[in-house]
């Protein structure tokens, strides 16, 4: 562990890109955590001789169609956001590590089971498949959690199941599996905590798509309900009146979520190069 | 040449079925009562009743599916409860329209991106590896549908050189003769001028919104496997043997190069096809993802069922079309089959 | 000997720049090559055998740098010339046999087509042409059945037919000079000798002279005239085979020796050389970079490597020769 810290160290005084990826990653954190009692009004507080408001002073993003302060909008919003892509990329992780890992494992028909289940959601273009889903399952935060992470399934599943294979017969979990450990704790207790970091990297990489897929369902209408602050929601609202020159509505949902996505995709990347040294680009 | 691309055929197979299966499954998934679901949101009790028993969800399950693969067989899949179409004519109708554009994007997006990819790596360390790499890294980090939001605003709004953001053509202008439901062909064909310029210019903002987001992947991969391939053996031998600069780049280094590109497609396809419906409810496009998301909101679930097969069928298909083209680019797959 | 020599190399100084930092892989090298001689370069892996090869032919990766020396070709410096210019000569005065034919060869290209590249470029052949002169070149190579095998891609064809394809392209132009990097690596035993002395015949029959780089000292003399022998990216003996195997200079070529299983040696013989290559990346390199290695230094090896002519073109770079 401490070396891996120490060469984190080097990469991120070497990467200032990654530093400033894990600088902004915590300010969302912080926003997530603290963004409901730091937010200067109601975000849910209609005013309507307030309504679409350009930016100033005292409203810094403006207001939108019902006097509603944006600011306060987005930085509430934060929490649900990242809440729903957290617990996406969790559940993906669970469900893909175990079945990966027991499928690399075990090899037969467990593998042909979890290779075709992979295969099958693969068959469809990702978005549409978790519209399906969130349609099907009835249109809650929940089911868009789920339906992320189902699309997110087969890409853990390939790597843990990669990387389970090549460990299999190596040394470390032949001595523990020949002193007595059943095949569970070998599998649990030896080659799953070995492949924890490349999941790590895996998770971190697909964080920002799991925010864009979340906020891409809820801008058309699925998932978080107004009026409820979410990103893609407001955006959406804002749509209606870009076609009118209120940009600001729209804007400043979307630019926040897309610096979200791009902090991800740069922590991402820089993970990877802490832990993974020889994939650098 | 005929019998390796039956065979890849056969292996789009079990896809299908796995779509069928999952695509099935997605209703018999619905909470409550699927019927009151396919009966939407106002229907009176004998409505339901009757919706159960035209769906056949009083059957057992095993008969359903057998129900539901013989609807799928003889084309049929449902009517819409709000338009009271067929499914399947609506989504013929509007295809060619979310067809057009997905199509335009990945051409924009390939033109941009390749050759982005390969200066990158011929100059790498120069300002031009730099741009793909601000691309990239941004590119993927867009959400389409606010990509889209801001173009139409910058260009429409603020500019006034965009047309207004919504269809496939202004109203003014009369679509052209319908021969194979693309604009763009269908206007060039019977020269229809206003129409083709027409609709280039609604094209151009989704489109691009669309090129944007999948430019990444592409201009990634790109980028990455000229880099590996200018720096194997064989690329050392053409050099030893004098061969031009230009030779070397495009006849020994990118043909190799491509190849896993092509590969790359697969899952530019699936980004583009998801992209494609947030374009859409942008843009006001009438294509199949509009007619989805339209149909979402008012709970009425045949269109939807409809539109997700119809895109696993179309996405199973582009990904064939893909296995075949590199077969033909790499005679190294020909004889492997 | 009179005449210009084909190749003539001197002070030949390349870096690598790493992660790590800079690399002095070669440090003023030096050798010549007269026309139509066939000499051997030999060393350990790392030696920077392949290095001085690429360094000549203008081919370095990205990350290698020529910091000084000339290498006469022809009446110009081949480290000099301007890249158009070094191109015209590749390919057509002298040209490459590499290692691993398998993966040197454009693996989506007809093997036909890649001989004809080079006949288009340097040859004067017409597209139209040149498959024809392509498979005439086939046939020089002794691969059987040429019309069919011109068609063929790289990995239709077995390691030695690959490697009889390089040979072709490489003397497609007749060339004046000649680089083999361990053209037989990756090949079984008996087809190594098969292509060695396919080599050795068609360089005497076109008169080019030839670079062949290995360290399989037995190879290099029966094959070659002369040796020279590079440790850590110096030359520290060049003498005519005869000589090295008898009479060997330098502690390091000594040890080399040894290390080869002879005619006659047994493998219980055989001596392994003690340490191994010094770390390229100090700053603190000592100017002779066997020393650290070796059981004959002097104080006097801090000193500036000597250049000593030791015998009829016998030369060694130690202070303290056997």
């Amino acid at each position: 562990m401490l070396p891996l810290l120490r060469h984190a160290r080097y990469v991120l005084s070497e990467n200032p890109v990654t530093a400033f990826a894990f600088g902004l990653f915590a300010m969302f954190l912080l926003a997530a955590i603290l963004g409901p009692l730091i937010a200067p009004f109601d975000p849910l507080a209609t005013n309507t001789s307030l309504a679409l408001k350009p930016p100033s002073a005292a409203h810094w993003f403006g207001t939108d169609q019902l006097g509603r302060d944006i600011f306060s909008r987005v930085l509430v919003a934060t929490r649900i956001d990242l809440t729903i892509a957290f617990a996406s990329v969790i559940l993906a992780f669970l469900l893909g590590a175990v079945s990966g890992v027991a499928a690399g494992y075990f090899g037969g028909w467990s593998d042909r089971i979890v290779g075709r289940l992979a295969d099958t959601i693969m068959a469809f273009p990702l978005f549409v498949l978790a519209m399906g889903i969130v349609a099907a399952l009835g249109n809650t935060v929940t089911n868009i959690v789920i339906a992320t992470a189902i699309i997110n399934f087969p890409l853990y599943a390939r790597v843990a199941r990669a990387e389970a294979n090549i460990r299999r017969d190596v040394g470390f979990v032949e001595a523990a599996r020949l002193s007595g450990n059943g095949e569970a704790r070998v599998l649990f207790g030896h080659i799953l905590p070995n492949i924890m970091p490349i999941m790590m990297v895996q998770m971190s990489l697909t964080m920002g798509y799991a925010i864009l897929n979340a906020a891409g369902l809820s801008f058309i209408g699925l998932g978080v309900r107004p009026p409820a602050p979410e990103w893609g929601i407001m955006v959406a609202e804002g749509a209606n009146f870009i076609q009118s020159g209120e940009w600001w509505i729209a804007l400043f949902p979307g630019a926040t979520l897309m610096l979200a996505v791009f902090c991800f995709n740069l922590l991402g990347d820089g993970l990877r190069d802490i832990i993974d040294p020889r994939k650098r680009t | 040449m005929l019998g390796q691309i039956l065979s890849r055929l056969a292996t789009a197979v079990p896809s299908v079925i796995g779509v069928v299966i999952v695509t099935f499954m997605l209703t018999r998934l619905l909470p409550g009562d699927p019927a009151a679901y396919f009966a939407g949101l106002a229907a009176t009790p004998q409505a339901i009743a009757e919706i159960r028993g035209k769906l056949g969800l009083d059957k057992s399950l095993p008969e359903q599916f057998i129900v539901y693969v013989g609807d799928l067989l003889s084309g049929n899949l449902g009517t819409s409860l709000s338009t009271g179409q067929p499914v399947v004519t609506e989504i013929a109708t509007r295809l060619p329209a979310s067809a057009e554009l997905t199509l335009v994007a990945l051409i924009v997006s390939a033109g941009i991106a390749i050759p982005l990819g390969v200066l990158a790596a011929v100059k790498q360390g120069s300002w031009i590896d730099h741009l793909c790499r601000v691309v990239t890294t941004a590119g993927v980090s867009l959400p389409v549908f606010f990509t889209g939001l801001l173009f139409a605003y910058v260009f429409y709004y603020l500019l006034q050189i965009a047309p207004a953001p919504t269809g496939r053509l202004d109203i003014f202008v009369s679509p052209p003769t319908h021969i194979t439901g693309f604009y763009l062909i269908d206007s060039a064909l019977t020269g229809n001028g206003e129409a083709f310029w027409g609709s280039l210019r609604q094209l151009a903002l989704p489109a691009s919104a669309m090129a944007i987001f999948s430019l990444a992947p592409l201009a990634r991969m790109t980028r990455g496997s000229m880099l590996s391939v200018l720096g194997s053996d064989f690329i050392r031998t053409a050099r030893a043997s004098g061969l031009a600069p230009r030779t070397v780049v495009f006849t020994y280094a990118f043909r190799n190069a491509v190849l896993p590109v092509i590969t790359t497609l697969g899952m530019v396809f699936s980004f583009l096809l998801g992209a494609n419906v947030l374009v859409e409810t942008v843009f006001a496009w009438p294509g199949i993802g509009l007619y989805a998301v339209n149909a979402l909101i008012t709970s009425d679930y045949a269109p939807v069922q409809g539109f997700v097969l119809t895109m696993a069928v179309l996405y199973i298909t582009l990904n064939l079309i893909i296995d075949v083209v590199y077969g033909l680019v790499d005679p190294r797959v020909r004889l492997d089959t | 000997m009179s005449a210009a020599p084909a190749l003539a190399v001197e002070d030949l100084c390349v870096e690598f720049r790493t992660r790590s930092g800079v690399v002095k892989v070669l440090d003023q090298v030096g050798f010549s090559i007269a026309k139509g001689e066939t000499v051997a370069l030999v060393g350990e892996s790392g030696s920077g055998k392949s290095v001085t090869a690429f360094a000549v032919m203008g081919i370095l990766d990205a990350a290698g740098r020529v910091t000084s020396g000339t290498a006469m070709f022809g009446g110009s410096d081949l480290l000099a010339l301007p890249e158009r210019e070094l191109a015209e000569l590749r390919g057509r005065e002298l040209s490459m046999i590499f290692q691993n034919p398998r993966t040197a060869l454009n693996p989506i290209r007809r093997v036909g087509e890649q001989i004809a590249d080079v006949l288009v470029r340097h040859g004067g052949a017409t597209r139209a042409k040149a498959p024809a002169l392509a498979i005439e070149m086939l046939k020089k190579v002794r691969i059987p059945d040429p019309e069919r095998r011109a068609k063929a891609y790289p990995f239709e064809l077995s390691g030695g037919m690959c490697q009889r394809v390089m040979i072709a392209i490489a003397i497609a132009c007749r060339p004046s000079l000649l680089i083999a990097d361990e053209p037989t690596t990756g090949l079984d035993v008996t087809t190594q000798a098969v292509i060695m002395d396919l080599i050795a015949e068609l360089a005497r029959e076109i008169g080019t002279a030839t670079l062949f780089i290995t360290h399989d000292l037995t190879l290099a003399a029966e094959y070659c005239d002369r040796i020279i022998v590079m440790h850590a990216g110096h030359v520290v003996e060049s003498a005519p085979s005869a000589t090295l195997f008898s009479a060997a200079r330098h502690p390091y070529s000594a040890r080399l020796l040894a290390a080869t299983p002879g005619e006659s040696g047994a493998l219980a013989s055989l001596a392994s050389i003690p340490g191994s290559l010094p770390d390229l990346r100090r700053a603190d390199l000592p100017s002779c970079r066997y020393s650290e290695r070796c059981e004959r230094r002097l104080d006097a090896c801090a000193e500036p490597l000597p250049r000593t002519a030791v015998g009829e073109a016998h030369i060694v770079a130690c202070r303290n020769p056997l």
